[in-house]
């Protein structure tokens, strides 16, 4: 990888969030004119009370909340995919996700609670008793492969825990359930914004501070080992990372798919290279621009409502799945 | 031969651990002698048990009873870094090393002498580029590891274990992809940097004519009964080599210095 191919990719994919991001700002279910827009964020705009709320109180939250939660998931997916050979891990793929759904499943089906804290913590918890159990099985289990297969039993595990919930449940609860099973990046006000912030920031500064191992466990964990990686602590503290980006973004906004499994393949198709050096910050980076794509497109319909967010991620990744499997010859780190 | 011993054992025992429920002994007791400037073949049939020892003196599978000395140090007292500059491995394990660099795959070796950022000095560089010049692929450095060709990524996987600067580099079958020309190469260029660079190399390896070419000394694995050590010659004079191999309605010829059907 050469020098300017990195500086290009990363140059050319941060302009692109920062075009995204303003224009998450811009537009949206209702019309607001750019003028006023850039008014509202001045400071200088005196027109309708109902505008600044909404840009400053409903987009400006989201646009920071899809940047978050896109930078955690593809980083996530990232290191997973690395710590698993298989380029088609993803955070959801562990389980990680199904356990975060499991916890918002009981709270909600089985105590009834509509109060949107406990939801969070339910995710929260339910997200790490799956990572208790991820970790704990990568002790007992020194192939990855197998503890892969673990993972995604133990993620059937938790879908068919909340099957059975669901069938107990009324009606109203289960659709209380499906519709935060919608993933959403509006949920998250500017109150909460800090918190969700700071534990996403947390989880990328570590993701960062493992590139060295993250480089050598393209190897394969033998020879990384023979470089004087300690892999067991690398595979542990790379759970760990993936964990909390996952908990954190499932719990403050619903299971979001494809973005984990996708990104990290279209970073490294605008890369050319597999080195974590530049990778795994272009990674965070594409993974923020998709997911304000994304959150993009969920207000293409205008004044006629919002699309929900896990009909578009699947839109964009998928493609990208497909592209990459159907290219895998002619695709270098595959090879 | 007088050059100095780099790894000892003494009555190795070797094989797997499975828990609780005791374990597997592949060898029992394996006395042994690498020493630096030399090539060693180890030779074996498959079962033998050759890349269990091979990994036991990887350091990646812990032995069963025995002792190893490197260096003239006990192996249980190096630590995981210090060993780590003490023996390079080539492995045949699949990699994902396809999208990065032969360079950056190069510069991987040096990660037990780099900082925590992993960020490479002047001497790293001259390090990195010694290698790539010692196993004749610094035309390819700017290649991605992805588009060379079975001889040229286990050149570009020797070189990476030369950057590693150990006394003692370990291969895994480095020869078993190859095609015949590659082969040869890839045991002479072996051989070239035991002698040249002063390093103790031991790989394992099926090709018995490239074995009885370029190895200094030959380690003939049975399961249980004791490893034959000794040059090739010495093996071939007192008819080691030909009880090692006859076996099974097959002879080795020492004339012709080859297995044939009997």
């Amino acid at each position: 990888m050469s020098a300017r191919t990195r500086t290009t990719a990363i140059t050319v994919t941060a302009i692109a969030v920062i075009l995204l991001f303003a224009a998450n700002l811009v537009f949206g279910a209702v019309r607001i004119p750019i003028r006023d827009v850039l008014g509202i964020l001045a400071g200088s705009f005196d027109g309708r009370p109902s505008w600044s709320e909404i840009v400053l109180h409903s987009r400006l939250p989201q646009a920071v909340t899809a940047l978050l939660a896109g930078a955690s998931l593809a980083c996530a997916g990232l290191m997973l995919q690395t710590l698993f050979h298989n380029p088609l891990a993803g955070p959801s793929i562990l389980g990680i996700s199904d356990g975060a759904n499991l916890g918002v499943a009981i709270v909600m089906i089985y105590f009834a609670s509509t109060s949107y804290i406990s939801s969070i913590l339910a995710a929260f918890v339910g997200a790490a008793a799956i990572l208790v159990v991820i970790i704990w099985f990568s002790r007992k289990l020194r192939n990855n492969v197998m503890l892969l297969i673990v993972g995604i039993m133990v993620g059937y595990l938790a879908s068919s825990l909340i099957s059975i919930l669901n069938f107990r449940a009324s009606a109203d609860k289960v659709h209380q359930f499906v519709m935060w099973g919608m993933g959403d990046f509006s949920a998250v006000s500017v109150e909460k914004l800090p918190v969700y912030a700071a534990v996403v920031l947390a989880g990328l500064v570590l993701a960062l501070l493992l590139t060295k191992p993250l480089n050598t466990l393209l190897l394969g964990e033998s020879y990384a080992s023979n470089l004087g990686v300690n892999v067991r602590r690398a595979r542990l503290l790379i759970l760990l990372c993936t964990g909390i980006l996952t908990a954190a973004t499932t719990a403050f906004c619903g299971p979001v798919s494809f973005i984990g499994l996708a990104v990290p393949h279209i970073a490294r198709l605008l890369l050319g290279s597999s080195n974590h050096k530049a990778l795994l910050p272009l990674t965070i980076l594409s993974g923020a621009g998709i997911a304000l794509l994304c959150n993009l497109i969920t207000v293409l319909p205008g004044q006629g409502g919002v699309l929900p967010l896990s009909a578009v991620t699947p839109l964009v990744g998928a493609p990208v799945i497909i592209y990459v499997i159907v290219n895998r010859r002619n695709i270098q780190y595959f090879n | 031969m007088g050059n100095a011993a780099i790894l000892e054992t003494c009555a190795l025992g070797i094989g797997y651990r499975l828990g609780k429920k005791g374990e597997v002994v592949v060898h029992p007791g394996l006395d042994l002698q690498l020493r630096e400037g030399e090539l060693t073949c180890l030779l074996g049939l498959n079962g033998a048990g050759k890349s269990t020892l091979i990994r036991t003196l990887c350091g990646l599978i812990p032995p069963l009873s025995g002792e190893i000395t490197l260096c003239g140090k006990a192996l249980a007292e190096y630590s995981q870094s210090e060993f780590s500059r003490t023996v390079g491995v080539v492995l045949t394990d699949p990699t994902s090393a396809g999208g990065i660099t032969v360079r950056e795959l190069v510069a991987l070796g040096r990660y037990p002498h780099t900082g925590f950022f992993g960020r490479l000095g002047a001497h790293d560089y001259e390090v990195v580029d010694k290698a790539l010049e010692s196993v004749g692929i610094a035309h390819k450095a700017a290649s991605f590891v992805a588009d060379l060709s079975d001889g040229e990524r286990q050149k570009a996987f020797v070189a990476k274990a030369l950057a590693q600067e150990c006394p003692l580099v370990i291969l895994d079958e480095p020869t078993a992809f190859l095609d015949v020309t590659s082969r040869v190469g890839m045991m002479a260029l072996l051989r070239r940097i035991a002698h040249e660079e002063g390093r103790s190399i031991l790989l394992s390896t099926h090709d018995l004519d490239a074995a009885l070419d370029f190895a200094d000394n030959l380690w003939l694995q049975d399961k249980s009964s004791p490893m034959l050590c000794g040059s090739p010659s010495e093996l071939l004079e007192d008819g080691s080599l030909e009880r090692f191999f006859s076996r099974d309605g097959l002879r080795f010829d020492a004339q012709q210095r080859r297995i044939i059907a009997i």
